[in-house]
């Protein structure tokens, strides 16, 4: 009883240090004002990529970098900056790269509009298909007899 | 045997684009810089040897410059620092030094260790001209011709081959925006 009573001890204090890691907040930035403001702040850093760390956004990453750009866009959004200007002065800096959700743009007009270029291939494609089938299936039907033991 | 022959040969296309892309997917680590071609953003810092004239943005006008944004913190920088020192001594350009998110001290006890490349260094210590630079890993080096204007920028410690065939031959072009 007692091993296992010690064991049953020792999951609990490692159930406890593992719940107590996370205590530790990324985002040390003060908060805003309001909650429209706070609300903003929250999207724009989880739409900004962290350009260190890459694969992170702002939000999540614990890089100086990224707590700097935070502040940045705290204080951006306190000096009465809109969202998409704020995406402006990032892009303006770091490069599209830094936007999760990159914009259409003629350069990359190609990509957006691959997808609706293939479906019309694709049903070009079944169309001719489709209507080589029932010519063929017309052959068949005016010469039944003949067809019949085709498979 | 003929119907195979288009997608066999869409299929064909298809691997050689992939296989292209694969070959030559670009390092993501080095990105483009949206400041070539045009102005070198405007800034003040205090000057880390004499904090009684900052170090401004004007002071790039008129000569060809190096920018070097370092920090004693990183690791990459002491790599870097005797090619600065060899950059230094050919006496092409001056290096202008931002120290980005540093202590003056320890930069300072660096550059008495380690020879001083830097003709000037300013102090960016909230990261904030960083920012306005695009920096996101230093060392980061900008070349600015005398209008004002980035010309290059290169990601990563500086190396003589580096330095040989992509500074040296944008230097002795001739200046200004488009050149």
């Amino acid at each position: 009883m007692s091993r296992a009573r010690a064991a049953g001890v020792l999951l609990w204090a490692c159930l406890a240090l593992v719940a107590a890691v996370p205590a530790r907040p990324v985002d040390v930035t003060p908060p805003l004002p309001s909650a429209q403001l706070q609300q903003r702040y929250v999207r724009l850093t989880h739409e900004l990529r962290c350009m260190q760390c890459q694969s992170e956004s702002l939000a999540d990453s614990q890089v100086d970098l990224a707590a700097d750009l935070r502040r940045q866009v705290h204080d951006l959004l306190l000096a009465g900056d809109s969202d998409d200007q704020i995406r402006d002065y990032m892009v303006a800096r770091y490069g599209e790269f830094i936007l999760f959700r990159p914009r259409m743009s003629w350069r990359n007009a190609w990509l957006w509009g691959a997808p609706v270029f293939m479906m019309l291939v694709g049903v070009l494609v079944a169309w001719r298909v489709l209507r080589s089938r029932s010519r063929l299936a017309d052959v068949e039907d005016a010469g039944a007899d003949d067809a019949a033991g085709l498979p | 045997m003929n119907r195979f022959l288009l997608p066999l040969a869409v299929f064909v296309l298809l691997l050689a684009v992939l296989l292209v892309g694969l070959r030559r997917a670009p390092d993501k680590s080095i990105l483009p810089s949206p400041l070539i071609g045009k102005p070198a953003p405007q800034f003040t810092l205090p000057n880390l040897f004499d904090n009684t004239s900052p170090l401004q943005s004007d002071s790039l006008k008129g000569h060809w410059s190096l920018v070097n944004v370092w920090g004693t913190w990183c690791v990459e920088c002491r790599a870097e620092h005797s090619v600065l020192l060899q950059i230094k001594q050919e006496a092409r350009v001056p290096i202008i030094g931002i120290d980005w998110r540093d202590h003056d001290e320890d930069a300072l006890s660096w550059l008495a260790q380690l020879g001083n490349p830097y003709q000037r260094v300013g102090t960016d210590h909230d990261g904030k001209v960083a920012i306005d630079w695009g920096v996101y890993g230093a060392p980061e080096s900008f070349l600015i011709d005398p209008a004002g204007t980035v010309v290059y920028k290169h990601i990563g410690p500086l190396t003589m081959p580096v330095w040989q065939h992509e500074f040296l031959p944008r230097l002795s072009r001739p200046a200004g925006p488009g050149a």
